[in-house]
């Protein structure tokens, strides 16, 4: 065969997206988009207690309102459904019962209590004010420390605690290790909790086929897979009669990544009801009850010898986990991975770390893009320059020293993870060359010499993507979220559709997974259609989360095209009439190389299916293949992040003036979408950096109920973010892919941290805290000030 | 419920005549008495743009808006652009760009844009950027869309 025709001519290029004419002309499928003639319209009463008893309901005068039709409490559901537990083997965790409807007491404000169906959406709220809810008052627990302690209200009383997960990972003696080092740099770090605030609000629309008694649910969720699995089992239906589609969905980034109480509602009252049962949340529903995240105190201290390599870590993490161990990921998800990548891309012969996940009145905390990461490097980059400070290097300089090299891979971490190989010390020298990072230090030099706070500061990280079967995306859990399963099928006009347990929102996973096969199979890209977001599509399926799916739907895409193109040329060589191995595909035709004898994609297919006898009996195969894609461990995806930033001394307005990510994202499918998803990332990584919290008081109230108090970026608070790719391609997944999805947003907060840090230096203050808001700043350089006085 | 109103407006240049509540959403009404689901809500209190759209010839938060008030007005929603097989300039721009992700927020990004364009010098980045703060995106950054507003401004 040529080499020409095996060089790869999509993955690579920069491609435009298929999905983009539909979303562009309006003409997209979001679940509230979905025309449902008689459809009966959900509103929620929810909790606007955090914690109390429901001494009673009165729903009559909700119930007499014309329009409504029916009217649910925890009482009305018994029978119908029951809770939902996320398990884990983990030793020491306790699941909590979520129930669809609060029952017998709320854990946060915002919780469903009262469910309301009624003609339409006005009405269906409009009733909501005619309930009449009685509660006695319990404390609210919203200190996460107070919460682990004895002698508090507990919010499960099965478990007994609200101490929910807690675990250790340890290498060596880090203790004794940490009490010989001659530098020994720590602190209490505290990570503001945040909300996935996808613009899209949740939405779940409900339909029964009473022919089939077959339920269809169209969700806005990242796990249809999943979501389905738990359907049949909790409402007793077989999984072909229990179908969720997840077809256009308005962003994540984790707030999807769950199973909700008002899905498992919706679905078990359309079941129960018989009719097309829709809702869809405000912005209010969703500030308060989708799931949080990154709510971490970390007390962490680092350990060096004196030419500045480390010798020891500990870090002891509490993580506030919110009201309800979610579900599937548990309340461990996103505490556990703080001490398990804590040690981030650094050689630390010796580490402790232990992290305890507590239960509070606050919404559950789930996954959000980076999931612990975030503030394992923003502690772990912070202790970094903090140590460069102290032995007064350079903090490059300071990371060079003990970034693991290349001839150290593949290199376990102390929570068994392995780092395969990837270019952590490369991604630090291509940032600084960049940024021109000497220079910047000259002309940082000259803007304080006038007084001016100008910082730079630099963030490398490492993670885990595309994981495989033998690591779970979350400890314990009983999921297998470490495969991905591909059909491809060549159907009897020729064209090719390729099926998946993916759910694309936002990622452009059409367009890539079309990149692959195009270049595995030897198609055109006009002729592939990628089906993903339905639990229909494949036997088994998940969804995406983790940066799982461009590295296992693109293997499963590579072995699947592979298999289905030997079938292709099998078939081809007896219509060509030449062996097997002068046969090549490119470009939607079989061809035997070196000649003008081809077949287009519909000849081949049709003389298959069709044209009886043009195939000698026995020879005819379906031209369709199903493989299922293990990457087994996973892989490894690095970068180094690089922020300069100015603070105005009079306001502490923060402004980024420039920003680089040097990344290892692997052998790269579309150059255009990794820009996309670094540059958001990187989005969300400033948000949590400068702007963001999610803010309960003692009470437990939700004070960002808005999106004029709960601030994301806009594009006047995002800087041009220039990206570098280091194309090395992976040892460890099939196609050479990394997951690349998250580490924007793990790296940025450190990255910004440091800078703000770099640019206070000349007042000595160092930064423990994100967001660090302007006031925040403010107190901090006035308290500095205070002190010199 | 209150007493509905006989409204008039006229929608991507087709006139029609409704019976609406008074306190119906213009963002409720056009996605589900007209069928323009491309208008997205994304927040209902003024704060997102998703349901950015233009009124008489310039943007508005349709969330903000009553169908009432709209009696007797010009609407134009992102289904007035383009068609998928015939995408307008700004459309192609934004998918040369890769200004979308998720596409959400992209509906009112598009409507939010032909009013800039119509109106402003957009001679650079900053005032690009100050316009484009108007409406929230989640996945994109906002660096695509910037450059794919830079591209149109560059081609008036």
């Amino acid at each position: 065969m040529s080499d020409i025709a095996l060089r790869p001519k999509h993955i690579g290029a920069r491609i435009k997206r298929v999905e983009d004419p539909r979303l562009l002309t309006g003409q997209g499928a979001f679940t509230d988009d979905r025309l449902t003639p008689g459809a009966l319209h959900v509103a929620f009463r929810r909790s606007d207690h955090a914690h109390a008893i429901i001494a009673g309901i009165d729903a009559n005068a909700a119930i007499a309102l014309p329009g409504v039709v029916a009217v649910y409490t925890a009482d009305d559901l018994a029978g119908l459904v029951g809770p939902v537990r996320a398990i884990s083997r983990m030793r020491g965790y306790h699941p909590t019962e979520m129930y669809p409807l609060a029952r017998g007491k709320v854990r946060y404000v915002g919780e469903p209590v009262v469910v309301v169906l009624a003609e339409n959406r006005y009405v269906a709220e409009d009733a909501l004010d005619l309930i009449e809810i009685a509660y006695e008052p319990l404390a609210a627990v919203t200190d996460p420390e107070m919460a682990a302690g004895d002698d508090v209200p507990i919010l499960h009383e099965e478990a007994g605690t609200n101490i929910l997960a807690s675990r250790e990972f340890s290498r060596g003696d880090a203790e004794t290790e940490m009490a010989t080092a001659a530098i020994r740099i720590g602190g209490r770090f505290r990570f503001r909790r945040k909300t996935p605030l996808a613009i899209e609000n949740r939405a779940a629309i409900g339909e029964w086929d009473r022919g089939r008694r077959a339920l269809t649910l169209t969700l806005t969720t990242q796990i249809p897979g999943i979501v389905r699995d738990l359907l049949a089992d909790i409402l007793d239906m077989p999984g072909h009669s229990v179908r969720v589609i997840a077809a256009d969905v308005g962003g994540g980034f984790g707030g999807k990544a769950s199973l909700y109480p008002e899905e498992i509602l919706v679905a078990a009252l359309t079941k129960e009801l018989g009719r097309p049962v829709r809702w869809t949340g405000d912005r209010l529903e969703d500030l308060a009850s989708t799931s949080q995240g990154f709510d971490e105190i970390v007390d962490a201290e680092l350990g060096l010898d004196a030419e500045g390599r480390i010798v020891a870590l500990t870090a002891e993490v509490t993580g506030d986990v919110g009201a309800y161990s979610i579900y599937p990921w548990t309340a461990a998800l996103e505490p556990v991975q703080v001490i398990s990548f804590l040690p981030g891309p650094y050689r630390v012969p010796a580490y402790r770390g232990h992290v305890r996940a507590v239960a509070t009145n606050k919404a559950p905390m789930g996954p959000y893009r980076g999931v612990g990461r975030p503030i394992s490097t923003f502690v772990m980059e912070r202790l970094i320059d903090m140590a460069a400070r102290r032995l007064a290097l350079d903090p490059v300089e300071l990371r060079r020293r003990n970034l693991i090299r290349k001839d150290q891979f593949p290199y376990r971490v102390a929570s068994g993870i392995v780092w395969d190989r990837s270019a952590f010390i490369d991604t630090l020298d291509s940032a600084c060359a960049a940024i021109d990072y000497g220079k910047f230090r000259q002309q940082q030099a000259d803007a304080r010499a006038v007084g001016r706070l100008h910082g730079i500061g630099v963030a490398t990280y490492a993670e885990l993507t595309g994981i495989g079967s033998r690591i779970s995306a979350a400890p314990g859990m009983p999921i297998n979220t470490g495969t991905e399963t591909a059909t491809i099928r060549l159907d009897s006009t020729g064209a090719v559709t390729a099926s998946f347990g993916i759910a694309s929102h936002g990622q452009g996973l059409e367009t890539t997974l079309a990149q692959v096969i195009a270049d595995e199979l030897g198609a055109r890209l006009d002729d592939i259609q990628i089906v993903q977001g339905d639990s229909a599509a494949v036997a088994h399926g998940t969804g995406t989360y983790a940066s799982r799916s461009a590295v296992l739907a693109g293997g499963a895409a590579t072995q699947a095209s592979r298999l289905l193109k030997e079938k292709l040329i099998r078939a081809a060589s007896h219509l060509l009439e030449a062996a097997a191995e002068d046969i090549d595909v490119t470009d939607g035709r079989v061809f035997v190389v070196g000649t003008d004898h081809s077949l287009t994609f519909r000849e081949v297919a049709k003389a298959v299916y069709s044209e009886m006898g043009r195939l000698p009996p026995g020879a005819r195969e379906e031209l369709e293949v199903t493989k299922t894609y293990d990457p087994v461990f996973g892989t490894t995806t690095s970068a180094t992040h690089i922020a300069a930033l100015e603070i105005d001394p009079k306001t502490y307005k923060v402004t980024i003036d420039r920003y680089v990510v040097a990344e290892d994202c692997g052998r790269v499918i579309n150059p255009m979408i990794v820009d996309g998803q670094v540059h958001g990332g990187v989005a969300q990584g400033i948000g949590a950096a400068l702007y963001e919290e999610v803010v309960y008081d003692d009470n437990g109230q939700l004070l960002t109920a808005t999106l004029a108090d709960y601030v994301i970026p806009s594009a006047g608070e995002v800087p041009s973010i220039e990206t570098i790719h280091l194309d090395t391609v992976s040892p460890s997944t099939l196609g050479g892919f990394r997951g690349m999805g998250e580490g924007g947003t793990i790296g940025a907060p450190a990255a910004i941290a440091n800078a703000l840090a770099d640019a206070l230096s000349p007042l000595g203050i160092e930064i423990f805290e994100l967001p660090m808001t302007p006031e925040r700043l403010f107190r901090l350089v006035e308290a500095t000030k205070a002190k010199g006085a | 419920m209150t007493k509905a109103h006989r409204i008039k407006t006229t929608v991507n240049g087709v006139i029609s005549e409704h019976t609406v509540e008074p306190r119906l959403l213009l963002s409720d009404f056009l996605r589900q008495e007209l069928g323009l689901t491309g208008t997205h809500v994304g927040c209902e209190h003024g704060v997102c743009g998703a349901c950015t759209v233009l009124i008489d010839g310039h943007s508005a938060r349709a969330c903000l808006f009553l169908a009432v008030q709209a009696d007797g007005s010009r609407i134009e929603t992102v289904e007035s652009l383009g068609e998928v097989d015939n995408l307008s300039a700004l459309q192609e721009a934004f998918r040369e760009h890769h200004a979308l992700q998720c596409g959400f927020c992209t509906p009112g990004m598009l409507m939010t844009c032909v009013d800039l364009l119509r109106k402003y010098p957009l001679a650079n980045d900053d005032e690009i950027r100050d316009g484009l703060a108007s409406n929230l995106c989640r996945c994109t950054g906002y660096e695509h869309i910037v450059r794919a507003v830079r591209a149109m401004a560059a081609k008036r």
